[in-house]
């Protein structure tokens, strides 16, 4: 299970308390992440990347194992702790937007 | 008639204030929705219970909520917002060419017949409809497509679609304002739009009396006239006998005809409330007194409303959707300033007092009578 860390304001609209696990199919990568996560809680779909060119919204960041993700390539894969579970992909509002 | 359910949206949430057919005491519940702007939040005429919002942030964008209990509870439905067809481009500040993108919902207008049916105007500028109570929502095309489009350009505020009034005897007939593109009207629910700007002159245009580009701040109008407008535009006040068709100025004996909400008394269809403010760079009141303008005579004569409205030192503004009037007898006027106070006067705008204080700045309130 991939393990997901949202912000208050999400974890609000999604109905969640703490983390979300998720079971992701394939290669776990950002954009594979994120699908599963918008079909187990659609209505997250539009508050973290665009409804329809999926591009990541312009104040989310995507933090791992100490790391800015937020940059890199939807279909890279994450880090294996991730891939494991041992570690949370962090969903994360930037320094701004509000 | 049992009361009275004021809905206030703000820049950090949204408010409900309850009171009986009296209206001394308030009861307020919120913030819901806390820490997400609520640019606005509209009740069902056909369903009083149903309450559609406006919701969203920088981080996340739009979300629209709605409400079946009269805003106790809410849950979120459709935000998904896509322009039909290609997207096109209207002029940036610059008067460069910028690609049309949807930014947030401005303004909800529920049907007045039908609770599943609401329009809402949306930035960059653009009419939406949803016939399912926000499952889903569908772009009404020939607005944007109309063949002005690419002229439009974003008011210091953006390029909103910010006004929505159905007409009560004919619902195919819609009129629209934008800023700072103007002004339009329907006759066929929302296929084909003209502007309906004749009569309107603004001195920060090239061609003052053009057909668009007008920063069209409000309009209103009184459920049994359909054809006589109300408009505060961002100089000037003013009112159209027609249906848009001209426009004449009314703004009279104002101190300042700059300002931003105008409406209609809801049983005297030609008393008028305006709040003016100082200029178009200083958002406040002139003098520092916060006071409404009556007109009783539909403009061009005007009485300055101020007790229990504060009369010095104050510096707040009072944004466009955040006037409303409720229905009992005698008239209630509500209005939400940017420093957090909600002010009510039960009798017509003779007086005033704050229902709610230290809220964050108040984007919208919307009166519903019970």
């Amino acid at each position: 299970m991939v393990r997901v860390e949202l912000p208050a304001h999400l974890r609000t609209l999604a109905r969640v308390d703490g983390e979300v696990a998720l079971d992701v199919h394939g290669e776990v990568t950002q954009r594979a992440v994120l699908d599963a996560l918008e079909a187990s809680y659609p209505v997250l779909r539009g508050t973290i990347r665009d409804h329809v060119t999926h591009r990541r919204r312009p104040f989310m960041r995507f933090f791992a194992c100490a790391e800015d993700l937020s940059h890199e390539a939807p279909d890279a894969a994450l880090p294996a702790d991730v891939a494991a579970g041992r570690e949370p992909f962090l969903v994360v509002g930037a320094l701004a937007g509000g | 008639m049992s009361g009275v359910r004021v809905l206030v949206g703000t820049r950090k949430g949204a408010f409900v204030l309850n009171a009986d057919g009296k209206r001394d005491r308030w009861d307020v519940s919120g913030p819901h929705f806390g820490g997400w702007e609520i640019y606005h939040m509209k009740a069902a005429p056909a369903d009083p219970n149903r309450v559609y919002v406006s919701q969203g942030t920088g981080w996340h964008g739009q979300i629209i909520q709605r409400s079946n209990d009269g805003g106790r509870t809410f849950e979120p439905v459709d935000n998904k917002f896509v322009y039909e067809g290609a997207a096109g481009t209207h002029q940036w500040y610059d008067g460069t060419p910028h690609p049309w993108e949807f930014k947030r919902v401005w303004h909800l207008e529920p049907s007045l017949s039908d609770p599943d049916t609401v329009y809402a105007g949306v930035e960059d500028a653009a009419m939406f409809r949803t016939t399912d109570g926000g499952k889903s929502w569908h772009e009404l095309p020939g607005l944007r497509n109309h063949g002005t489009g690419s002229k439009w350009q974003p008011g210091a505020g953006g390029l909103c679609l910010h006004t929505i009034l159905i007409d009560p005897n004919d619902p195919q007939r819609i009129f629209i304002a934008i800023s700072a593109a103007g002004a339009f009207r329907t006759d066929d629910g929302g296929a084909t739009w003209k502007p309906i700007t004749r009569g309107l002159r603004s001195p920060y245009l090239p061609d003052p009396a053009a057909e668009v580009g007008h920063c069209v701040h409000r309009i209103a109008m009184h459920r049994s006239r359909p054809n006589t407008l109300f408009m505060q535009k961002h100089w000037d006040v003013m009112r159209s006998d027609d249906g848009g068709e001209s426009w004449r100025e009314v703004s009279g004996n104002l101190p300042t005809d700059f300002g931003f909400p105008i409406d209609v008394h809801a049983h005297e269809p030609e008393t008028i409330y305006v709040v003016p403010i100082k200029s178009d760079s200083e958002h406040y009141p002139p003098e520092g007194k916060l006071r409404v303008y009556r007109s009783r005579t539909g403009g061009d004569e005007w009485e300055p409303l101020t007790k229990g409205l504060p009369q010095q030192d104050c510096y707040v503004n009072v944004l466009r959707d955040a006037m409303s009037v409720d229905a009992l007898d005698k008239c209630g006027i509500y209005f939400g300033t940017t420093g957090g106070q909600v002010y009510a006067s039960a009798d017509g705008g003779d007086s005033w007092k704050a229902i709610a204080e230290h809220l964050p700045a108040v984007l919208s309130v919307e009166a519903q009578t019970l």
